[in-house]
């Protein structure tokens, strides 16, 4: 059956004539519904003045623009060192954790869970008001010890979900203990991890945001200069409607590539021996697995 | 060391004030999540791409992006509450998109035989529903939602930030007062670790409870 409307769940049947035509009535009517509400939102827009000439003026000078994109460069410099940053520490917690002598084993876990459990803005203003550092480092550090503990369970778990058989043929062929990590179940178990630790960098590149709470000269901070200026009358909306679009899309072109590399990896004859997760954040518990 | 007991009251206030906030926020992202996730396997296709464009837009919003837009924002269209319910709203939404999707995924594993099995025995849509798909779903969808409400509760500092009476915010006055920062924030940690252990720990009996592993 070709039918696209809700694939694979067990809640509908295949629907009939006469609900297929009751479908369409739903699907006219919440239409109509939804078309009223984005209008209404759209009169709110109009009517509150957020399109006036004044408003949206500012985004044509070139020093606004500039400014603009001095933040996102700001961001996205940001971004890059945690990225890097968190990726290494993920490495060396998630060796850690694998390891076989019991005091690296626990010293891992204990820092793992514990920056897992911590809201990441409380180790940023930690970082930020109690070790007097400046802006950039303290968001670096913040984000980098939080998602750097996440991958580092990603990257067990990847580690972990490679089939115990390849291990076992790894120490029969004679190869030690490292040697069969780096060479057997790193590769494949990282390579099946691969959008989950994509899409925990997206989560890196939203947190990137909170360096606005902190004054770090980021995106947001940028645009709040803008917001404040009482000589273009306080273009709020109009900031936010610049702002926004640009901010979601990266994180969605991120997130998108991570759903693309699933997919591939799912098909790729080197993830076999392994389990290809959808690119969802990580959803485990502090404490489990 | 005495900072909590000096301050008792002041962290206390913070600490309520994240309970609170975590309590209701949770509520609205449930109800949200829920009524989102129903659009996302309904067989009409408006709601389908309603509910779809609503998980794919605020599951990629920096969640400080968002407050800044609802609790600097709202107010421009003449909407004055109190900056908690803004709080509670941003919050509530933003989460909502991954409950949603922890709702969709659990299902989605209940396998489609299952709601064959139902009808061909005459039970109707609710009965189906009610009896055989949300129960098993539900004992799937208990760890991601729990972890999903983990991470709200952690997300809750940001209110902080925007002068909302929670936890994180306790620090700035505890320093104007002048103690020492650094068990200003030892506390502050403790109390948020008290949440989430508390929020996982509940999800685990609960899942002791309900859970069965398929």
């Amino acid at each position: 059956m070709t039918t696209a409307t809700a694939t694979a769940t067990a809640l509908y049947d295949i629907p009939g004539p006469r609900t297929r035509r009751r479908h369409v009535a739903y699907g006219v009517l919440s239409t109509l519904l939804i078309v009223a509400l984005l209008g209404r939102l759209v009169h709110l827009l109009l009517d509150t003045g957020q399109f006036t000439y004044a408003k949206w003026n500012p985004f044509t000078y070139e020093g606004i623009q500039e400014l603009l994109l001095r933040g996102l460069a700001n961001t996205l410099k940001a971004f890059a060192y945690a990225a890097v940053l968190s990726l290494a520490l993920g490495a060396v917690l998630a060796a850690g954790r694998l390891s076989e002598h019991r005091v690296l084993r626990w010293a891992a876990t204990l820092v793992v869970e514990f920056f897992r459990a911590m809201p990441v803005l409380v180790m940023v203003f930690f970082i930020f008001v109690a070790l007097r550092v400046h802006p950039l480092p303290a968001l670096v550090a913040g984000l980098t010890l939080y998602n750097g503990s996440v991958l580092a369970e990603v990257f067990r778990t990847g580690v972990n979900s490679v089939e115990r058989g390849q291990r076992e043929a790894a120490y029969s062929l004679g190869m030690r203990k490292t040697q069969v990590m780096t060479h057997v179940l790193v590769p494949q178990g990282v390579r099946a991890m691969l959008p989950a630790i994509i899409s925990q960098l997206v989560v890196a590149l939203k947190d990137t945001s909170l360096g606005f709470l902190i004054t770090y000269e980021e995106f947001l901070h940028a645009g709040k200069l803008i917001a404040s200026n009482l000589d273009y009358d306080l273009p709020f909306i109009p900031v936010v409607m610049v702002i926004s679009p640009i901010y979601i899309g990266m994180c969605m072109l991120l997130s998108w590539l991570a759903t693309w590399v699933a997919r591939r990896e799912r098909r790729s004859p080197k993830t076999q021996a392994v389990e290809v997760p959808p690119a969802e954040p990580g959803t485990l518990l502090p404490g489990k697995q | 060391m005495d900072v909590l007991t000096d301050n008792w009251s002041l962290y206390g206030d913070g600490f309520l004030g994240t309970v609170e906030l975590t309590v209701y926020s949770s509520l609205l992202a449930l109800v949200l999540g829920f009524l989102m996730a129903s659009f996302r396997v309904a067989p009409v296709g408006s709601l389908r791409a309603f509910g779809t464009a609503w998980v794919a837009v605020l599951r990629n919003t920096p969640l400080t992006l968002l407050f800044f837009a609802v609790l600097l924002g709202l107010p421009r269209f003449g909407l004055v509450l109190p900056f908690t319910v803004f709080a509670v709203i941003a919050l509530g939404c933003y989460t909502s998109a991954f409950i949603c999707e922890a709702l969709r995924s659990g299902i989605n594993t209940v396998p489609r035989g299952q709601g064959e099995a139902a009808r061909s025995l005459g039970m109707t849509f609710s009965q189906t529903l009610a009896a055989i798909v949300l129960p098993q779903a539900f004992r799937t969808v208990l760890p991601p939602v729990g972890s999903t409400l983990i991470a709200l509760a952690k997300n809750s500092a940001i209110a902080g930030a925007f002068s909302v009476t929670e936890l994180l915010g306790t620090y700035r006055t505890l320093n104007e007062l002048g103690h020492s920062i650094i068990w200003t924030f030892v506390w502050i940690a403790l109390g948020y670790l008290i949440i989430t252990l508390t929020i996982s720990a509940a999800v685990n009996v609960l899942e002791k409870r309900w859970g069965v592993p398929r």
